[in-house]
């Protein structure tokens, strides 16, 4: 994912950033910020009251005509066809091995109207893979530059907004959204997040991008909230185990692998789609191998790429690892052989050439108060 | 500021001389580019180690980076109250957040140092 620094891309929102005195990564072709006051302080605010994100790297490909609904039914794991307007779906982009060429959000506009939200790095891929495969009657355009999309999340991201908009947010239930005005902009607000707590994803146009960052953090001063950068948006999804595409699911593993099985649809209604065939037989008699949590036993990070070994035998490597901050904890996942995958099962992490201790645990790591 | 009483690898450790003991530890823009430090990996008291040796490991929550020692000699302390508050290196980097004392062979630290007006050059380069 690292660039050259000359041919990274900037979102709108990137001489805010800069004010705020954030540290600049690149990730995804994009220059990202990757933290501000520090990641751990961010972590927690998230956690305890609210943070603010700048996500405007995501993708937007749109998918309309009389046969994007069939169309979507085709390339995507997940049924379409349970979708109302107003509602969005997570899902992912099987490739024919039962693999994601990506994983998705997918919004219905309109019953010929979808939007998907991609990852910043596979917008490309995407795009060619959809055209390739979009029947007549049916339009995939790339819309990435029309938004900018904002984050807002963490427990008191509903009474922050709710301040700078005349939609009731009680009634916007998580994964729908609604078109709105926030702060006089136009703006659309998805119930969706990628943190683990409850939140807001904020679609808006690029020039006004930075106005509505503005208006949102001062109106969410006094109850705590805080620009948040990449690092603490990782840290924050590990913990609540949600898969990042690149590291604990690509193209080489199965959704059922990656123990996204549940975004994986067999209703008869949504009929054949790229990979089924794969999948639905995973799904039925279980898949070799599956994405564990796990937490170090013994001192050390796991970090991604790290060697793991069940006993003796080497087993994969670490796919996601980090200390956990709210968890105050060291953990990561791991793809493990099925049958040695239960929780309680003991192994080890190579951590620079000392095999250190860890064991499968439950996950998600966290879960937020209900 | 950087301190002068000191000197500096590239590297961004910092070691501080008194008598035949050096106190060695990161420098401030070090901790900086690291960010929040979680984890140290020290070595053992009695343990030998020379000039530019690696002797342990820095984890922040993003990052890995390996610590080099700009002394030779035994190292006759470590500082074990790390282990419980590594946060120290991010809040005290030139005081409680020192990381090993080391009793210096003859001859040391050699002349490959740099001071404080030097280390500050070095660190504006690297941030551009």
């Amino acid at each position: 994912m690292e660039t050259a620094v000359g041919t990274l891309r900037k979102t709108p929102l990137n001489p805010v950033h800069r004010e705020l005195g954030a540290k600049m990564v690149a990730f995804g072709g994009w220059e990202m910020p990757v933290e501000y006051s520090g990641l751990i302080a961010e972590h927690m605010a998230v956690r305890s009251a609210a943070g603010l994100f700048d996500v405007s790297h995501m993708g937007e490909l749109e998918v309309e005509g009389p046969g994007a609904l069939a169309f979507l039914q085709r390339v995507t794991s997940n049924n379409v066809g349970k979708l109302t307007d107003g509602q969005a779906q997570y899902s992912a982009l099987p490739l024919p091995n039962g693999a994601p060429a990506d994983d998705v959000i997918v919004y219905r506009r309109g019953g010929e109207r979808f939007l998907l939200v991609v990852n910043a790095g596979n917008v490309e891929k995407d795009l060619r893979w959809l055209e390739e495969q979009a029947p007549a009657g049916c339009a995939v355009r790339n819309k990435s530059d029309d938004y900018a999309l904002i984050a807002l999340q963490g427990p008191k991201s509903p009474q922050i907004l709710q301040g700078l908009t005349s939609v009731d947010l009680s009634a916007l239930r998580y994964y729908h959204f609604a078109e709105a005005e926030v702060a006089a902009h136009p703006v659309t607000i998805a119930r969706t997040g990628y943190t683990g707590e409850d939140g807001f994803e904020l679609f808006v146009a690029p020039d006004r991008a930075a106005d509505l960052w503005r208006r949102l953090l001062d109106a969410g001063k006094e109850a705590g909230l805080v620009p948040a950068g990449l690092g603490a948006r990782d840290t924050l999804r590990l913990e609540a185990k949600m898969c990042l595409y690149g590291n604990d699911m690509d193209e080489t593993t199965t959704l059922v692998e990656a123990g996204l099985g549940w975004i994986v649809s067999l209703d008869e209604a949504k009929g054949d789609f790229v990979g089924r065939g794969v999948l639905e037989a995973q799904k039925k008699e279980g898949a070799p191998r599956k994405l564990v949590g796990f937490e170090m036993v013994d001192r050390g990070i796991a970090r991604h790429g790290y060697p793991v070994y069940v006993g003796d035998e080497p087993a994969g490597s670490v796919t996601s690892g980090s200390y956990a901050p709210f968890l105050q904890k060291n953990i990561g996942l791991c793809y493990l052989p099925t049958a040695r995958a239960g929780v309680g099962t003991a192994f080890h992490v190579d951590i620079r050439g000392r095999r250190v201790a860890a064991r499968v645990v439950p996950t998600p790591f966290y879960k937020r108060p209900q | 500021m950087v301190p002068n009483d000191r000197r500096y690898t590239k590297e961004h450790e910092w070691v501080k001389v008194d008598g035949d003991r050096g106190t060695v530890g990161i420098t401030d823009f070090a901790q900086k580019q690291l960010g929040d430090v979680v984890f140290l990996e020290l070595p053992e008291k009695g343990r030998r180690i020379k000039a530019h040796e690696r002797f342990g490991t820095v984890e922040s929550v993003k990052a890995v980076s390996e610590l080099f020692s700009p002394v030779g000699g035994e190292i006759a302390e470590v500082n074990t109250a790390l282990a419980e508050k590594p946060e120290t290196v991010n809040a005290d980097p030139y005081g409680a957040g020192w990381m090993i004392r080391v009793k210096l062979d003859p001859g040391q630290p050699a002349g490959d140092l740099m001071d404080a007006r030097q280390y500050s050059d070095h660190v504006a380069k690297e941030a551009k």
